[in-house]
């Protein structure tokens, strides 16, 4: 099958080439930046989580007041509000701090009108960097921020989990004479995943659908590719003319979130069944 | 594992030692506005603009990469330095001019148009779908009773109309002529709009001494009657430079 001449073709001849234009690819491929983003935010912002729930908890005022802050304030702030401030600031804090370790000669404001300007070494990444250091880097502040705003939320949600074991069974570990880590680690930790998974699974359909936030970020999701081919092609622009297509691309990704989102609701219970089990709760209790 | 850790090493060093000489400039554009920046079936920045900023980076010397961005945060980005330059049919506005800087243009003024379903629309009453963040958005939006729907892309402006969301939308003249000549159903209505003073290259307010090299690149492609030629290729129904 040669794709030379698509004006030619028709039917499923067509389509086939139709379907794997550059372009088509492009759009497979970003599954891929989609499935990885998940990938690597999920567990990292469980992280930034589990910092700030201990944060939250802890004995030290000052340590106690900076996690409740963190889960106040990022929660507290809409997602595309932080992603557009966050983003620019983070960005702009490294390189000023760059820009102050390399370039200590600079005389210059670093601020100019609206314009943010550091020396050319301080740069992140260097403007002379190839075009994929620059995706790198927009990747990576992504996924920062993906996390930093989940990793709130997910802070929350096992301050309460962690709020929510038993009182007795820490008494108890006291009793045994455990020092406070000991009980953390033995006996708190292990407890509270079941009091945490119904809402961290929450959590984690709500970043499964948070995506196409990407787009702001210059990061080309699925949600920005459906868009793009589905959009009405000119034949003067393009050898595969079509009309409004916006919908049967919208159809496929529903169908991938769908999917997504019955394969993560199977793993959740099976995980939910495993961690019920044997507990002092109707779920591991009643069986 | 080491040698990684040293050639990894060579590469910063290598590129903290060219960076000073500033030989690679990232185009950014939107990606979404046939004739002037398309996607083509590649999945490659393709159009007017394209060929126009390939053809002045070499002029100027310097290697280009293109990038895509949304419309809307398409300033913020190049202020914030993701790109160095935006050639993205933006045209010269006082507005934006507080933001950023222009070169010279490097097309005429082009009318803006209202495109429509049907003959018999009253433009004065009409919803008017533009683009958000488009001078054709502010001009509609100053129509005393007309109301005016704004969309995050050039596309979906004309499918509101398409689909009855909205009875006609306004934008670029050289942008609506290929989309009126593939759709019999759609056609210009009322007279054309002047507004906006050419299309011309963003640059940040400080990055002066690269926005003055692009500007000498368009006077040179002015001078040498190339530039009418990109324009008469792929904005036929525009206006040319006189030389």
């Amino acid at each position: 099958m040669t794709c030379t001449d698509p004006a030619t073709l028709d039917g499923l001849a067509w389509l086939g080439c139709y379907l794997t234009t550059g372009k088509h690819l492009s759009f497979y491929a970003s599954f891929g930046t989609v499935l990885l983003l998940l990938a690597i935010t999920a567990p990292t912002a469980l992280l930034f989580g589990f910092g700030g729930a201990m944060a939250a908890r802890a004995r030290l005022a000052p340590v106690r007041f900076l996690g409740k802050t963190y889960i106040a304030i990022v929660r507290g702030v809409p997602d595309i509000a932080f992603f557009l401030f966050f983003v620019i600031a983070l960005d702009q804090g490294l390189e000023y701090l760059r820009h102050h370790v390399l370039c200590p000669d600079w005389d210059q404001p670093v601020r100019q009108g609206s314009d943010f300007v550091v020396c050319d070494i301080a740069k992140l990444p260097l403007g002379s960097a190839p075009q994929w250091q620059h995706e790198i880097y927009g990747y990576s502040l992504a996924i920062v921020t993906f996390a930093i705003v989940f990793g709130a939320f997910a802070a929350n949600v096992l301050y309460g989990a962690m709020m929510a074991v038993p009182r007795a069974q820490l008494e108890t570990a006291e009793a045994y004479g455990l020092t406070r880590a000991q009980i953390f680690r033995r006996i708190l930790v292990p407890q509270m995943w079941v009091y945490a998974v119904p809402g961290l699974s929450n959590l984690w359909m709500v970043l499964v659908k948070a995506t196409p936030l990407l787009f702001l970020l210059g990061v080309e999701d699925i949600v920005y590719w459906a868009r793009e081919l589905g959009g009405t092609k000119n034949p003067s622009f393009t050898d595969y003319p079509h009309g409004d297509w916006r919908i049967w691309y919208f159809l496929a990704l529903l169908v991938f979130y769908l999917l997504l989102t019955r394969v993560s609701e199977a793993l959740l219970e099976r995980l939910m069944k495993r961690l019920t089990f044997g507990q002092a709760t109707t779920g591991g209790a009643a069986r | 594992m080491k040698t990684l850790i040293l050639s990894a090493a060579a590469l910063t060093l290598a590129g903290s030692l060219s960076a000073a000489a500033q030989d690679i400039v990232r185009l950014g554009t939107e990606g979404g506005y046939a004739p002037y920046n398309f996607l083509n079936d590649a999945g490659e920045v393709d159009g007017f603009e394209r060929e126009l900023g390939d053809e002045l980076c070499d002029r100027v010397g310097v290697e280009c990469e293109w990038v895509t961005n949304d419309w809307d945060s398409i300033i913020p980005n190049l202020v914030s330095g993701n790109y160095d330059a935006i050639l993205a049919g933006m045209s010269i506005t006082e507005e934006r001019q507080q933001v950023i800087d222009f070169t010279q243009g490097y097309t005429q003024p082009d009318p803006s148009v209202f495109v429509a379903a049907s003959e018999d629309i009253d433009l004065e009453t009409a919803v008017i779908a533009a683009q958000t963040g488009t001078i054709q958005a502010g001009y509609a939006a100053e129509m005393e009773n007309a109301t005016l729907l704004e969309f995050a892309t050039p596309e979906e402006t004309v499918a509101a109309v398409r689909n009855g969301e909205a009875d006609a939308v306004l934008a670029d003249m050289a942008f609506l002529v290929p989309v009126t000549q593939n759709n019999s159903d759609l056609m210009m209505v009322g007279d054309q709009v002047l507004i906006g003073g050419g299309i011309g290259m963003g640059f940040r307010q400080s990055d002066d001494e690269l926005r003055q090299r692009f500007d000498d690149a368009i006077q040179s492609m002015k001078d040498d009657g190339s530039l009418n030629a990109l324009i008469e290729e792929w904005l036929p129904e525009s206006a040319l430079f006189d030389s």
